[in-house]
């Protein structure tokens, strides 16, 4: 993954990879994170977990990474290696060991 | 998701609709195709060798320099372009052409994986330098004039460069790795500057053909998405940090409107594309003449390129020279008949990475 620039993260213990956007999140590439489910909910879903993303791992500028409820345009999410927009994006249901990752476009090619 | 919106979200086993065997990886944004990723490599080479052959991009035996910073797109172009050349016989020779600008902790390290690429794809690489061929770096030169005209200088002087690099290569042409998005992009922006030259030139595929060395674009109709997807499922290996000197706030805008504009329809991308080629240019516009620089011989529409304009404002610490609506050196020259649309251009652009 050597300067790929992606950012993942994995669930309990997740793992997701962000790409490019570590530098919103002190360099740290990859997250193991464990992301409690929110009172009452049966899954973790891609839309709970992007704000706990936001609210826990982006040190900075947000906005580099969302907008609105969802992942800034041309952030690229694959959750299992899979283009997320197979799985219903934001309504990406999420099970233990799952691998997400962010991989930013916005930047110089 | 068509449709899908009422049905629980168990989707992840979705078959490929081109094989229909293996589990779809990605969304095509070209054709909203689901499919697996070894159908998604082959369509995705296929439909660049496709423009390649269409466009006669190439003829065997050419030497062919392929801009790479390091970055995805280069990167990406430069894995593509030496399989396709093998699988397809093009009998090409090439090579990786890199630009040093002299930005510490950005060039350098960018720099560090295009090193790694040459031994990777087995294509010897030649590293031209701002320092070497202008006597400044762009350290050096922020440190002069500040953050705010420096994309300016870099993209005045990379484009130069590039063209020098390619010269000592003795190559036949300068690939690059210019995306659909990227030129969807620059449509806009020059649209938006009313820069009629450039947008009637920005949707070519093959531009310079006049000039010393012709550039082409065989990503001209590739997605970036698809770009990045290809890099990260192949786990290509490039560089990704935005560059420090870059705040690139015209071209930021620009950007995540067509980012906003294919998450609602992805077909608009290559629409843009589209509408740039059509545009035609009436012919009582008056259009830039192309000469030569009195100073270093290089293609100008003007007395002095402009890479002698911006090098002399250093040189003489007027760093403003050549910035601007008042073109210093250039001034009495422009007036009259040989005034032109073209020309003001460079200095309202604000980064210089894409040039075209």
């Amino acid at each position: 993954m050597a300067g790929s620039g992606s950012f993942g993260i994995s669930s309990a213990p997740g793992h997701y990879n962000i790409g490019g956007l570590e530098l919103l999140c002190d360099s740290v590439k990859v997250h193991n994170v464990k992301v409690e489910l929110q009172n009452g909910a049966e899954k973790l879903t891609m839309k709970d977990l992007l704000g706990w993303v936001r609210t826990n791992l982006i040190k900075e500028r947000p906005e580099m990474f969302m907008k609105g409820d969802t992942v800034r345009p041309g952030v690229l999410v694959l959750v299992n290696d899979c283009d997320w927009e197979l799985s219903g994006q934001l309504d990406t249901t999420l099970e233990e060991k799952d691998v997400v990752v962010f991989i930013s476009t916005l930047h110089g090619g | 998701m068509e449709g899908a919106d009422s049905k629980p979200v168990k989707v992840r086993g979705r078959q490929c609709c081109i094989c229909d065997k293996r589990r779809a990886a990605l969304k095509r944004p070209k054709t909203l195709e689901q499919i697996c990723r070894e159908c998604f490599y082959e369509v995705f080479e296929e439909e660049i060798h496709q423009v390649i052959v269409q466009n006669q991009l190439f003829k065997p035996g050419e030497r062919i320099a392929i801009g790479a910073s390091g970055g995805k797109d280069s990167t990406v172009l430069a894995y593509v372009l030496s399989e396709l050349n093998r699988r397809h016989n093009y009998g090409l020779d090439l090579f990786l052409l890199s630009v040093d600008e002299g930005i510490t902790g950005y060039r350098d390290d960018s720099l560090e994986t295009v090193k790694r690429n040459e031994i990777q794809y087995r294509l010897p690489l030649k590293i031209v330098s701002y320092k070497d061929l202008y006597g400044w770096t762009m350290d050096e030169i922020v440190k002069m004039i500040g953050l705010k005209n420096n994309c300016t200088f870099c993209g005045v002087f990379r484009r130069q460069a590039l063209d020098r690099g390619a010269a000592l290569l003795k190559v036949d042409k300068l690939a690059t790795g210019h995306n659909a998005d990227d030129i969807a992009e620059t449509v806009l922006l020059n649209i938006l500057r009313g820069d009629i030259a450039r947008l009637s030139r920005c949707t070519s595929i093959v531009t310079g053909e006049d000039g010393p060395i012709p550039r082409c674009k065989p990503f001209k109709y590739t997605y970036e998405k698809e770009i990045v997807m290809y890099a990260y499922f192949k786990r290509l290996d490039y560089f990704s940090t935005e560059c420090i000197y870059s705040p690139n706030a015209y071209r930021g805008f620009a950007r995540e409107f067509i980012k906003d504009l294919e998450r609602m329809r992805p077909r608009a991308i290559l629409d843009i594309i589209q509408s740039g080629e059509d545009f035609r240019i009436s012919t009582s516009t008056k259009m830039p003449e192309q000469g030569t620089c009195e100073r270093c011989g290089y293609i100008s529409s003007q007395k002095w390129c402009k890479a002698c304009v911006l090098l002399e404002g250093l040189n003489r610490g007027l760093p403003k020279l050549g910035i601007g609506r008042s073109r210093g050196l250039n001034n009495d020259h422009t007036k009259g008949a040989k005034e032109s649309n073209g020309t003001k251009s460079f200095e309202s652009k604000q980064c210089g990475t894409l040039d075209f």
